[in-house]
């Protein structure tokens, strides 16, 4: 797979020269391919935010380099705010971020920075509105009449109005309910399948991770711990634990099951899974 | 960036300008403000010095925060210093150049301005170096306690003055999140001329300030589910005692301060 962005031994150390001096990164280098849903996990303070806030030059690495379609993107500085364009940011709890007398304006305010206009711009930010899910008539109405869900996917809109190739999205679905997160999810993964657009998710629960992306990186104090499949990742489901972080649901029972000494394969992490490996043994325990 | 601006420079320690009383510091320092506005010789403002050099010693302050204490007020210093130094009549007169002159009274002037200013900044500047902003308001409720009598709402103003220090690095890095949220959609804040600047700050102060008015709402609800009624009745953590030292810190201040006044009477 062609790579669209490159991390070569990313460092970034904070407070340099004070006594508060520490690594917030430390040598992290992975690809990410064009088109790949990558799933980020780690704990809070094991650097996945400042992780995110290099691909899109919004912090510059101490060390290292953070390639886009093979150019480093500090090579210019002056021109970063293209990269951020094309690296598309959306920060935990985005809803804090608007700012416009409607909706509609605050969806735009990153294609008219991006210098957008007419038409071009009516047809992005309607499809940036479609795309997570907001009515037509919401958009003429003042972002704080909305819900506090409706005024999460109006900020993601106003991210995906820029027509980033790659997507971050920082714990999107913090603090909605199941159903809001659950709608959420699927407008992320309907936006992956139609525009097959580049998507890394930053993310608490493993279970959304383990449901949603093609690859795994789990970050741990400033550096990545494992780099795989959700198969090869859970399949190391104990170290996962021992290391501090949470698994699936579906893997947390394969273990206990398999400590009672029941057959089951590692790889087993998603409920569909599980039932079928049950049900397998159970055919071939009791005999009908 | 942001976050390395220091708002209350407070600088934490175990010395024996840091164990007084914070009362007894406000009051010192009222002292040392009137004594210094009273100083008008050589000799006066050299007691002044001596004296600011003995605090700054005890505090065990290192002298280069003491300096980057003046840099904000730098512009004014300097501006006092030549307007002094050119405008002033009287004395014998050393240089002329069409409506600047150069007198012994001006260069004696415009060098005490300049030592005062420096002095009252140092002077305050080394107050909040040693005390934290919290035992600041609690002190300044305690001493201004008889205000009450005058229907002054003194607790009021004292809780206020708690809460916005509290809240001054919250909304500091609420503004960092919310500047890198906007530059993550393309905002220019740094290119532009001054109308353009002032425009780019509408997608920062919006978001800030809806976020400000949500925490206030908060923390009162907060408040009052504590049943906080204001200050009556209300007893505290740290209750503020006067110790032997206060009284003898005290009474050092209030000789140099009569001593000073009187010098600076004779004119020395």
């Amino acid at each position: 797979m062609e790579s669209i962005l490159q991390i070569r031994h990313l460092t970034h150390t904070y407070s340099i020269g004070t006594p508060f001096e520490r690594d917030a990164v430390r040598d992290v280098s992975f690809e990410v391919g064009r088109g790949e849903f990558l799933g980020i996990i780690g704990h809070t303070g094991s650097g996945k935010s400042t992780l995110i806030q290099h691909l899109n030059g919004l912090l510059r690495p101490t060390e290292g380099q953070v390639l886009l379609s093979g150019r480093d993107i500090w090579a210019e500085p002056k021109k970063i705010r293209d990269v951020r364009f094309r690296v598309g940011l959306v920060f935990q709890y985005p809803e804090y971020q608007l700012f416009e007398e409607t909706v509609y304006k605050d969806i735009a305010f990153g294609p008219v920075n991006q210098g957008r206009q007419g038409a071009e711009l009516d047809r992005c930010v309607r499809d940036a509105a479609r795309l997570v899910g907001l009515r037509e008539d919401q958009l003429d109405k003042s972002p704080f009449e909305l819900s506090g869900g409706q005024k999460r996917r109006a900020a993601l809109a106003g991210v995906l109005a820029m027509e980033p190739d790659v997507l971050i999205l920082d714990e999107p679905t913090a603090g909605l309910d199941p159903v809001g997160r659950e709608t959420l999810m699927e407008n992320i993964r309907a936006y992956h399948r139609e525009q097959g657009k580049t998507i890394l998710l930053v993310s608490h629960s493993m279970d959304e991770i383990a449901r949603n992306v093609d690859r795994i990186l789990v970050m741990k104090s400033a550096r990545i711990l494992m780099d795989g499949t959700p198969p090869e990742v859970f399949s190391r489901s104990e170290e996962l634990l021992s290391a501090g972080l949470d698994i699936p649901h579906a893997a947390r029972i394969a273990i206990a099951l398999r400590r009672r000494g029941l057959d089951i394969p590692p790889d087993v992490y998603t409920v569909d899974a599980l039932e079928r490996e049950i049900l397998r043994l159970r055919k071939e325990t009791v005999p009908c | 960036m942001l976050k390395d601006i220091t708002l209350g420079q407070y600088f934490p320690g175990d010395t024996i300008a840091h164990r007084l009383d914070p009362r007894t510091k406000i009051l010192l320092t009222t002292l040392y403000i009137v004594a210094l506005f009273s100083a008008n010789g050589f000799v006066s403002y050299a007691v002044m010095i001596a004296c600011l050099i003995l605090s700054v010693r005890l505090a065990n302050v290192p002298p280069r925060a003491m300096v980057r204490g003046l840099r904000p007020v730098l512009f004014i210093i300097v501006f006092t210093a030549v307007l002094n130094l050119f405008f002033t009549p009287g004395g014998r007169e050393f240089f002329r150049w069409g409506f600047l002159t150069v007198t012994e009274t001006g260069i004696k002037t415009a060098l005490f301005m300049v030592l005062r200013i420096m002095l009252l900044i140092m002077g305050t500047f080394l107050m909040t170096y040693t005390t934290s902003p919290i035992s600041l308001t609690d002190a300044l409720e305690s001493l201004l306690n008889g205000l009450k009598r005058f229907r002054v709402p003194v607790h009021e103003l004292s809780m206020m003055m708690s809460i916005a220090l509290r809240f001054i690095p919250t909304l500091i890095e609420e503004t960092d999140k919310i500047m890198s949220a906007q530059k993550a959609r393309g905002a220019d804040l740094e290119g532009g001329n001054l109308m353009q600047r002032a425009k780019a700050m509408i997608p920062i102060l919006v978001p800030l300030f809806v976020s400000a008015f949500r925490r206030a709402d908060e923390l009162a609800t907060a408040m009052e589910c504590r049943c906080y009624h204001g200050g009556e009745g209300r007893t505290r953590l740290h209750v503020l005692r006067y110790q032997r030292r206060d009284y003898n810190a005290l009474a050092i201040g209030g000789v140099i301060c009569v001593c000073v006044f009187v010098l600076g009477r004779l004119g020395w």
